[in-house]
């Protein structure tokens, strides 16, 4: 492999996994905080087409970003009315508001079905952009891209450092007991859930207004669904939902790669299309088998409606 | 002329309504500052309904409450905590996946860094005699050692008046006494006490006033240093307290249970590995395993009851069968039966109806599977004569196991096993967090099982109770066992002096003794 490949196989592994880590990483503040939240994949449906119909319209990715965000918050505040005050079974409630969101978007966007935006130029970091093989690779990105490292650094420190991750993951573990110290259980699950929607919203943009950059029904294509399988795959851990993204991504590349170079296989197309999201599974499983660690980094009370007893 | 200051805490006329009972009916009591408040009362009585109630983790459905003179309603245990009320739990009230010194943080106002609270952690446990390690999980604490984390928890935030939910019955009687002479300066020092128990010594030697619950509501008020243990059981059940039977122990029976040479490393990193235990349990008699929580006695029970499966065959033998390497299924088919110390979750599936739990541990000796298809008619025959034969108080065997009080629930798992006839009876806590009516029958219930020739041995902190059934008792300390002592040949002090390894022949410690009596 030369070394021009090898860069633009890089980049493009970093791009395609760039939205898993942003929704990812929110689903996985989520879950640690006990909300289930099966609806991401409505959320970055509707994230992508709001980002999308806003870069249109003024012509700035920027406001198109927020307008994403935005679009995931409200669809996560659907959610968690349902889930955290009407206190309805969370799985239920999720899957409706993730083929909720995916019709929905597909209505809205349906005038700019056949429209294009203008590609966004990457920013380009002085000086370790020069670095040969990995500088053009992963210092010449979207904004989003060097985004979703600050995230995880953030939600990194936040679950292990501070002193508000700490309550979070109480919560997740045992709301009756978080509550019984004082703690506002359901202001904090809502918290976590409308950040998990953000985040879900945002990857949404990515994909409608960087990574394409253009709408189509089923943009998202599952996902949302992937991210939701890397956070438990990843047993609730931030680096190894990092490594699941990126493994997700580089193999999806390599096997596009693959089946565009012409190469005589003489296996179907289809198996080298499913390999990504079996790859990913098999090594997530294999580096998080340790039973200990899926006892520390579960949050025991995952799913469960909690009410404070009155 | 000044008037009298007002009382820290004062209820009047609380109630509390759940769907289907008035926990608490009419209930007032009034606490002052540096006094300790017994609130006295059986499983059930809606002590725990109440002290809810004070610590905003409940409203009353009616009621008023007034705090330090002024009205006050505490919505959330938030408030509560802001007003100086702090509470030390018996349940739920640790995150089991966070170390102790996160579960300390989390209670605490403020952001003090984990380091600075991990050294106040250590000094106040050792100030207090209540040793915890503040970088240790709680999943890998025992139940004693988790009690110690709530009630340091509790110290540290300088509480003005503090409830205390059953807190000694896990403790050793020399922390138990520790323990109290906290108390006692706590409370000199202006805090006012709220303490919950069924021990009737504990609140003579401790508490300053008393109000006894039966029923949801206030049956008396009283100075136990001027009543006796016979007269506030009475005020707390209305009836007479039973005494337990106890005759010598038959002679000569068979080993039932042996362990011989029983080592085994935990599978946890923080748990106890257990070191060549030697005990010997004869039908027909009862022995017992005393210990601070932690030093070995969950991984004995695991390693006995086939929770955890050993190396070797011969450690674990059970009627004469080396079953070291067997399952706790098959170890059942034994003869053994085994009551844990986990009652919602081991013990029991706590979602599952009782009925549905009888068949859990009692399928094959009970015969309520017939052809692999659930005989539900026996199951429910079996559930309901477990219900009658031992008081258990519920609304019928199809109601499910965590609906239960402690008590009650312990009463029904007790019986389950008993009611399959067992070879071996082997018991973790039979009365931890049980009311004294509930204790005394379950601890007839063991006495007479060993009478009709069975081998018992029982796993408790309780030392009183351990002397009040067992005819041997053995120490258990950092994984070791001493010797099993007829119990009429020694003393709570000698048991005491045990527990914390020193016995005639354990590892260096044999000279020590012998040093120390020459």
């Amino acid at each position: 492999m030369d070394g021009a490949l090898f860069t633009s196989m890089l980049f493009a592994t970093v791009v395609a996994g760039t939205p898993l880590v942003i929704v990812a990483l929110g689903l996985l503040v989520s879950e640690r905080a006990g909300v289930l939240n099966l609806g991401a994949e409505g959320m970055m449906a509707m994230g992508a087409v709001a980002a999308f119909a806003a870069t249109h319209a003024s012509g700035s990715p920027w406001l198109g970003v927020l307008a994403g965000m935005g679009a995931g918050l409200a669809v996560a505040l659907v959610f968690a009315f349902l889930a955290l005050t009407l206190q309805a079974n969370q799985v239920a409630a999720g899957l409706a508001v993730a083929i909720f969101g995916v019709g929905l978007s597909a209505f809205v966007g349906k005038p700019f079905e056949s429209v294009a935006l203008p590609a966004v130029p990457p920013i380009r970091i002085p000086f370790i952009a020069d670095i040969p093989l990995i500088g053009e690779a992963l210092y010449n990105q979207q904004a989003l891209v060097y985004f979703s490292w600050a995230l995880f650094w953030a939600v990194l420190w936040f679950l292990a450092r501070s002193r508000a991750g700490l309550v979070l993951r109480a919560v997740g573990e045992a709301p009756a007991a978080a509550h019984a110290i004082g703690h506002p259980v359901i202001r904090i699950r809502y918290l976590a859930v409308l950040f998990g929607g953000a985040m879900a919203g945002i990857g949404g943009a990515f994909l409608s207004v960087f990574y394409t950059p253009m709408w189509a029904e089923g943009l998202v294509a599952g996902r949302g669904w992937i991210a939701l399988a890397l956070v438990v795959f990843a047993t609730w851990r931030p680096l190894r939902v990092l490594v699941g993204a990126y493994l997700f991504g580089g193999v999806m590349i390599t096997q596009l790669f693959i089946q565009g170079s012409g190469l005589q296989l003489d296996f179907p197309a289809q198996f080298l299309s499913s390999l990504p999201y079996w790859a990913t599974i098999v090594v997530l499983v294999i580096i998080s088998r340790n039973p200990n660690t899926i006892r520390l980094n579960s949050p025991a009370s995952l799913g469960k409606p909690y009410r404070p007893d009155a | 002329m000044n008037p009298p200051a007002p009382p820290r805490l004062r209820l009047a006329g609380i109630r509390k309504v759940y769907p289907t009972v008035v926990a608490n009916d009419g209930i007032a009591l009034a606490v002052e500052a540096g006094e300790i408040h017994a609130v006295l009362g059986e499983n059930g009585a809606g002590k725990s309904t109440l002290m809810k109630i004070i610590y905003g983790a409940a409203r009353p459905s009616a009621g008023e409450m007034w705090w330090e003179g002024e009205r006050v309603e505490v919505a959330n245990p938030a408030q509560a905590r802001a007003l100086g009320i702090g509470m030390v739990f018996q349940h739920f009230s640790l995150f089991e996946t966070l170390t102790v010194a996160e579960n300390v943080a989390l209670a605490l106002p403020g952001k003090p860094p984990l380091s600075e609270l991990a050294r106040r952690i250590e000094e106040v446990s050792q100030h207090y005699g209540l040793p915890v390690d503040p970088r240790r999980h709680v999943h890998a604490l025992s139940v004693g050692e988790r009690q110690r984390v709530e009630i340091v928890r509790c110290l540290l935030q300088n509480p003005k008046l503090l409830i205390m939910d059953e807190p000694t019955s896990v403790l050793t009687p020399q922390a138990v006494e520790k323990l109290f002479d906290t108390l006692r300066q706590l409370a000199a020092e202006g805090c006012s006490i709220l303490y919950i128990s069924h021990k009737l010594d504990e609140i003579q030697a401790l508490c300053h006033t008393a109000t006894v619950l039966r029923g949801g509501r206030v049956s008396g008020h009283c100075r136990p240093a001027e009543e006796t243990p016979q007269s506030m059981a009475r005020l707390m059940t209305g009836r007479d307290l039973p005494v337990c039977e106890h005759g010598p122990a038959a002679a000569g029976g068979e080993v039932r249970l042996r362990l011989a040479g029983l080592s085994h490393a935990s599978d946890d990193p923080f748990g106890t590995d257990l070191k060549d235990i030697h005990l010997d349990v004869h039908a027909g008699e009862i022995v017992g395993i005393a210990g601070v929580s932690g030093n070995g006695q969950q991984e004995l029970l695991r390693a006995i009851s086939g929770e955890d499966i050993i190396a070797e065959k011969f450690p674990v033998q059970i009627c004469g069968v080396e079953a070291g390497r067997l399952s706790a299924g098959r170890r059942r088919r034994l003869g053994l039966c085994f009551v844990p110390e986990e009652r919602l979750g081991r013990g029991t599936v706590p979602s599952m109806s009782l009925t549905d739990n009888a068949v859990l541990t009692a399928a094959r000796n009970a015969r309520l599977v017939h052809a692999g298809f659930v005989a539900f008619g026996r199951a429910r025959r079996f559930a309901a004569e477990c219900i009658a034969r031992f008081d258990v108080r519920c609304g019928g065997p199809q109601v499910e196991a965590e609906s239960l009080s402690g008590g009650n629930l312990q009463k029904f798992i007790v019986g389950r096993e008993m009611l399959q006839a067992p070879r071996v009876f082997v018991c973790a806590q039979p009365t931890w967090g049980v009311d004294v009516g509930a204790a005394a029958f379950i601890r007839q219930a063991i006495i007479d099982l060993r009478n009709r020739g069975c081998a018992v041995l029982v796993v408790s902190e309780e030392l009183d109770e351990l002397f009040e059934i067992c005819d041997r008792i053995a120490v258990m300390a950092q994984g070791r066992l001493s010797p099993a002592r007829p119990a009429a040949e020694t003393g709570v002090e000698n048991i005491g002096l045990w527990m914390s390894g020193l016995w005639p022949g354990a590892d260096g410690s044999a000279t020590e003794t012998g040093r120390a009596a020459a």
